[in-house]
């Protein structure tokens, strides 16, 4: 064993070249650009091969990490790529959407001294690489097929990952998805700039390639409802990941003007529907001078970068509480800052104000301070009585939180829901109390991250696959 | 792909296709609608579904060109695809049985108005209907809706054709004239044309019911870019509409967010090829 014995050579990351913030914070291209093959080397070369391998542990779908980083070390990428594509059906996008400093590079080993090896941008790189020589996982080939069929409700990263996973099992998958494209927050949520649609719409048609089915424009709850799925359509099993898609909007005056927006419209307007290129596209969107973006969480930085590129002069992020309590991940705050971003912290609107023909004009707010921490064990933010004050503004998107969209629940009676209207499944398999129906992904745990709603779909592709074999009887 | 099965001029302007979409055709109940895209780099757009074939497969849309994607889509024939159509959307018209209903469809808001009155009559109701528009050429289905009441009233602006007048008027008299009291109106139009009907029949206490159009973006809750206030309580008029109780709509505001995009759609009028000069709707 080599292990331990490794000399430390490099202690921190090998850094990622970025696109100069004066040029990419007016345009939609992709902020970082990626490992060259000599700085995956060199920074594959950073893993010690512990024989712990606490990596592996942070990560929800089990990748094995060690391995994949070792083939880089060595220069098989396409061996890298295979061994990445055992555990996981969408590299390109974990590799960059991924909190990583929260999984797999929290746990890393060299993370306890130095920076941790940067697992995330070798994972990118490594799938990135493999589209770029048109190699193919063969994880997926042709597996015997069982002949029983299951339907996925929604194409975003939960359903995506039951999807692949229980094809290669030799299920018969079929995803209904309720937009025109496939990809759900990845594809109306997430930007461009952090994850270019063309690499979403490539691992799915990966899916495809293994024979997953894909039916867009299908709204589950109004197209077909859940229980037609199984009795017109003879699906024996149904996955619901639907996501937390029903925004909120706080009760102050003027959220009804012209130029407020939940960050979901904002997003899908400029994201899925490519409103920033009108009129060469279709769909407008209210093009502001002064931007504010109120929250704190990735959705809100996602928000306030896209207002930039939309030609905003000023983008401002309103927050409640400080810098140190943002759910935000530190990269994205940091790239936000670089490209211009004015932060305002211990801030909230109480109203928004409007001219004569109902636009946003302005917006007040009041200062607040941190209190004692609350049960979650976050100080909580009080407002402070006199502190109001005005912004000058003409666009406002809110992205604070998102419940559980009514269509499937309103229309399923024997499908059980908690307080907030999300689905109750178990933790460990996605089942519900309804037969054959399992769940997984935001609509279960409420707004989390891409990576656990994939883990979620690996777990619930378990049960499924062993529900199928040895279905309860009725009644069970 | 949803393939154009028939394409039939109601009025200038205004065209109904008969549209491939079967397990829309087999779900849809009167009151709701599709979101359409007519391909890449297109819009969403909502549209009402205005009658069904379930045995065919095939939607009937109603549609006034009155920007750049319903221009678009009313120069399609016969043939032609449209790329996405996804529905039925938004919750039924409630139908009681054996109701007296007075239905009030203003220029293309008859074309929603008939299903929900051939819904009222299959369901041994009473309908009084009254059709409006501007001029002659505008009035359109009167055959379909005279096919389904018992009582059709005709209404132009300008006394080109049936009754000079508004539908109010009309229907300030269909009140009086009723030997009993309607259980309800259902008004479908123009915002000012639902607003009106709104005012004349609040002092009333006459239940009166609207649909409304206001721009949308997913169609499914997601987005909340058709929220409006009714009773005082934000509503997303894609699943909790797209009819509310008219006398709790705030019809200001409904209409000053339909002017959201006015100068970009006159934009994207003006850079295209079918589309002459744009004359917004409102």
């Amino acid at each position: 064993m080599r292990s331990m014995a490794k000399k430390i050579t490099q202690k921190t990351k090998t850094p990622m070249p970025c696109v100069d913030p004066a040029v990419r914070s007016r345009a939609f291209v992709e902020v970082a650009s990626g490992y060259t093959e000599e700085m995956a080397v060199a920074e594959a070369n950073r893993c010690i091969l512990c024989k712990n391998r606490p990596c592996i542990a942070g990560c929800p779908v089990e990748i094995d990490i060690p391995k994949f980083i070792q083939k880089v070390a060595e220069g098989d990428f396409e061996g890298a790529f295979q061994t990445l594509t055992e555990k996981n059906v969408l590299p390109a996008i974990c590799g960059r959407v991924c909190p990583q400093e929260d999984q797999c590079e929290k746990l890393c080993t060299l993370g306890v001294k130095f920076e941790p090896v940067a697992i995330g941008r070798l994972e990118r790189f490594v799938a990135d690489r493999a589209a770029a020589f048109g190699s193919q996982s063969d994880s997926g080939t042709s597996p015997q097929p069982t002949g029983h069929k299951v339907a996925v409700v929604g194409s975003g990263p939960a359903g995506l990952t039951v999807a692949a996973d229980l094809a290669k099992m030799g299920h018969s998958v079929t995803i209904f998805e309720a937009l025109h494209e496939a990809g759900g927050v990845l594809m109306y949520g997430i930007p461009e700039f952090r994850l270019p649609k063309e690499i979403v719409q490539r691992e799915i048609h990966g899916l495809e390639r293994i024979g997953v089915e894909l039916k867009v424009n299908h709204v589950i709850g109004r197209t077909f409802t859940v229980d037609d799925l199984f009795e017109e359509l003879g699906y024996e099993a149904v996955f619901i990941g639907t996501g937390a898609g029903l925004p909120h909007f706080p009760k102050i005056p003027g959220v009804n003007l012209i130029g407020v927006y939940s960050a979901n419209e904002y997003l899908t307007r400029s994201n899925l529907m490519k409103a920033y290129k009108f009129p060469e596209t279709d769909t407008p969107i209210v093009h502001g001078r002064r931007v504010a973006v109120i929250g704190g969480g990735n959705t809100a930085m996602d928000a306030v970068r896209t207002a930039l590129r939309l030609g905003a002069e000023h983008a401002y992020l309103v927050y409640r509480r400080t810098e140190h309590e943002m759910p935000a991940r530190l990269e994205e705050i940091e790239h936000a800052k670089e490209e211009g971003v004015e932060i305002s912290f211990l801030a909230a609107p109480v109203g928004i104000l409007g001219d004569d023909r109902k636009r946003v004009c302005a917006m007040r707010c009041i200062r607040m301070e941190l209190g004692e921490p609350d049960a979650s064990g976050r100080r909580s933010p009080v407002p402070q009585p006199g502190s109001e004050f005005e912004i000058d503004v003409d666009v406002v998107v809110f992205a604070v939180g998102q419940g559980a969209n009514p269509l499937i629940r309103s229309t399923t009676p024997d499908l059980h829901v908690n307080k907030w209207g999300n689905i109750c499944a178990d933790a460990a398999t996605g089942a519900t109390e309804k037969k054959g129906v399992f769940a997984g992904g935001d609509i279960v745990t409420g707004g989390a991250t891409v990576i656990s709603a994939m883990g979620a779909g690996r777990r619930a592709a378990r049960a499924i696959d062993v529900y199928l074999r040895n279905p309860l009887p009725d009644g069970v | 792909m949803h393939r154009i099965l028939s394409r039939e001029a109601l009025a200038p302007d205004v065209v109904r296709f008969w549209v491939d979409a079967p397990p829309i055709a087999r779900k849809r109940r009167p009151g709701q609608f599709v979101i359409v895209r007519l391909g890449e780099g297109g819009e969403r757009i909502p549209l009402t579904i205005a009658d069904a074939d379930p045995k065919r497969g095939a939607i009937a849309l109603v549609v006034q060109g009155v920007g750049k994607t319903t221009r678009d889509l009313n120069a399609m024939e016969p043939g032609d695809a449209i790329q996405d159509v996804a529905g039925p959307l938004g919750l039924p018209t409630k139908i009681e049985p054996g109701q007296r209903v007075c239905c009030v469809g203003g220029g293309i808001g008859t074309a929603v108005v008939l299903p929900i009155a051939r819904a009222v009559r299959e369901a041994g109701g009473h309908v009084v209907s009254i059709l409006g528009a501007r001029t002659r050429d505008l009035i359109i289905l009167e055959d379909d809706v005279r096919a389904v009441s018992h009582t059709c009233v005709v209404t132009t602006d300008d006394g080109s054709y049936g009754q000079k007048g508004l539908v109010t008027d009309a229907l300030r008299e269909a009140i009086a004239k009723a030997p009993e009291p309607f259980h309800e109106v259902v008004a479908i139009g123009p915002l000012p044309m639902m607003r009106a009907v709104c005012e004349l029949t609040r002092p009333l206490g006459l239940r009166t019911i609207v649909s409304l159009n206001p721009v949308m973006v997913d169609g499914t809750g997601m987005c909340g870019g058709c929220r409006v206030t009714v009773g005082g309580e934000q509503k997303f008029v894609c699943v909790d509409g797209p009819e509310f109780d008219g006398h709790q709509v705030d019809f200001g505001e409904l209409m000053a967010r339909l002017t959201a995009y006015k100068e970009q759609e006159a934009v994207a009028c003006a850079r295209h090829p079918v589309a002459g000069p744009f004359t917004p709707a409102w």
